[in-house]
């Protein structure tokens, strides 16, 4: 059922103009992105081969292209999950749904699948890029891997909170403002760090951007890993209780 | 024996503190047509949306088909076709995309989807459409999809919020004649404003009034109770009214303009006989003499007035 919900929502996104513009933009962009980084690492090269330890052609190119994507979908993710939940109750279409033989955790679940099902295409178009350096170098499949894993739980707590954030919504623009307020204040949250003695644990705690860029280097810990877990799926069942009492008052 | 599909059993529904629906307590049997008769905001919708467990009520309890609604919500919503007011319609996909999709949320495998979709097109007459984006047919044919999606699943209890809006007399015909077969083996209930639709297509009736159940009754009974006496009397000249009283059958006399009298007798005994006999004895030429059949109109406006004036 999950199954069924989430590939209507998929065939839905790529019936509209919406989701083709937003693949080849971000592609666009990206692929330049990627070219900048390896016009940076081959004027460097020379340099860099007299440096000991000095860092690789993973680090130069393929690090700054994750984070540049990480932030771009920064962007995207609210514009795409706005309309998972707002719109179908705007539309009237949520009632097919609660009144079909399924739970709620399934509607959510299959939402959020859809959406995530999206973003892995994105995560996958992102991630060729650096496998056609393979030509002409190698690639640290370590790293390579720990940025393709980091940009995935990222993309779920995204699609978690845009989620979330549709449903409470009475609008998508609404919908799309918070989820991207939110998480830009998430992201930044830790900004305070850079004034000196200023940083603090909690917040340092709570910012998606230091547990992304962790990631990011190859430290796979689980204080990262269950910061993401547990930031999904907090927003996924405050989804859940939404929608449920959407029956109980209106 | 008649089984038992939709029991509700003190139903209220508050919003806000407002009271939309008020302690109401109905059953559906199979084969029976229920049709929900009343003004706008009298909490049609609101009852009909707690059957389909889109609102949950404040008060009372629901089984659909055996099956506590709260307790078993899958089953019962198994049981269960909804058309809202609204049709609940995808329309960035065609017809049997949307329908494919709904089949599926009911839980029937590709294959009984594809059986369903077959069947339940030529029933609501939207083979010629089927590989049309939702987008761009007709309000007409919309409704149509959104009937079709309420009975693809061939549930046992069918439940229609307004299903004959917007569309034109020969498909409001259609989806007359479609109820009444759907209603042989199914229980429906659908909601309405429209008195003659429930004459029509009901086999019984229920109206209800700002949340309250005023008026329950078969659609013989409605008839019957349809048939409280009126005659309508033109005479040439003007007759002497009291040359009546004796007649004990007769209730009121209303003297209408242009020599016209409205007699309102008991159901049983129609005095028309003696009506015209005293007429023509009191040489006065009778020129109409016409039962009036209470309209559903008046006694809709009746039940519905009398409770608030009481």
């Amino acid at each position: 059922m999950i199954f069924t919900i989430a590939t209507r929502e998929l065939k839905s996104l790529f019936l509209s103009p919406l989701a083709w513009s937003i693949l080849a933009i971000l592609q666009l962009i990206l692929a330049y992105l990627f070219l900048t980084q390896i016009e940076t690492f081959t004027t460097f090269q020379v340099e860099l081969a007299g440096i000991e330890n000095a860092p690789g052609m993973t680090d130069i190119i393929v690090l700054p292209l994750f984070a540049n994507a990480s932030i771009i979908l920064l962007l995207v993710s609210p514009l795409l999950t706005m309309r998972l939940v707002c719109e179908e109750r705007r539309n009237k279409t949520l009632s097919l749904l609660l009144s079909a033989p399924i739970s709620g955790t399934e509607i959510i679940l299959g939402k959020f699948f859809g959406i995530l099902a999206f973003l892995i295409v994105v995560v996958i178009l992102v991630s060729i890029m650096p496998l056609s350096l393979l030509l002409g170098g190698e690639l640290d499949f370590g790293k390579f891997f720990c940025n393709i894993f980091a940009l995935l739980l990222l993309i779920s707590a995204f699609a978690s909170l845009g989620l979330y954030m549709s449903c409470i919504a009475s609008h998508p623009t609404i919908a799309a403002m918070c989820s991207f307020g939110l998480l830009l204040l998430l992201w930044i949250l830790d900004w305070t760090a850079g004034l000196k003695g200023q940083g603090s644990d909690l917040l340092h705690y709570l910012s998606i951007l230091k547990h992304f860029q962790h990631i990011q280097t190859g430290l796979l810990s689980t204080v990262d890993i269950s910061y993401f877990l547990l930031f999904s799926s907090t927003f996924l069942i405050l989804s859940i209780r939404r929608l449920e009492s959407d029956r109980l008052q209106k | 024996m008649t089984t038992v599909l939709i029991e509700a059993n003190n139903l209220s529904r508050y919003y806000d503190g407002h009271c939309a629906v008020d302690n109401i307590s109905f059953s559906l049997a199979k084969g029976e047509v229920l049709g929900f008769l009343g003004p706008n905001g009298a909490g049609k919708t609101t009852t009909m949306q707690m059957l389909c467990g889109n609102l949950a009520p404040s008060t009372g309890e629901i089984h659909i088909n055996g099956f506590d609604l709260l307790d078993q919500p899958k089953q019962a919503k198994q049981c269960l076709g909804y058309l809202p007011d609204t049709p609940p319609l995808y329309k960035e996909l065609t017809v049997n995309e949307y329908l494919t999709y709904c089949g599926q949320l009911h839980g029937l495998s590709l294959k009984q989807t594809q059986q369903a979709i077959e069947l339940t097109e030529n029933r609501c007459g939207l083979t010629q459409v089927a590989d049309r984006l939702i987008t761009n047919l007709s309000k007409g044919f919309q409704q149509r999809v959104g009937i079709a999606q309420a009975i693809i699943h061939n549930p046992e209890i069918i439940i229609l919020d307004e299903p004959t809006v917007g569309l034109d007399p020969i498909q409001i015909r259609e989806i007359r004649a479609l109820i009444k077969e759907l209603g042989r083996d199914h229980g429906i209930i659908l909601s309405t404003h429209i008195l003659s639709e429930v004459q029509e297509s009901c086999s019984h009736v229920q109206i209800i009034k700002q949340g309250k159940l005023i008026f329950k009754e078969t659609i013989a009974g409605l008839n019957q109770r349809m048939n409280t006496g009126s005659l309508q009397v033109k005479t040439r000249s003007a007759i002497n009214l009291n040359l009546f009283t004796d007649i004990n059958n007769i209730n009121t006399i209303e003297s209408l303009a242009n020599n016209t009298y409205l007699f309102k007798h008991d159901i049983n005994n129609n005095p028309a006989g003696i009506i015209a006999e005293i007429i023509v004895a009191s040489n006065t030429e009778l020129l109409e003499l016409t039962p009036i059949q209470q309209s559903m109109e008046e006694i809709f406006i009746s039940l519905t007035t009398n409770k608030e004036s009481r």
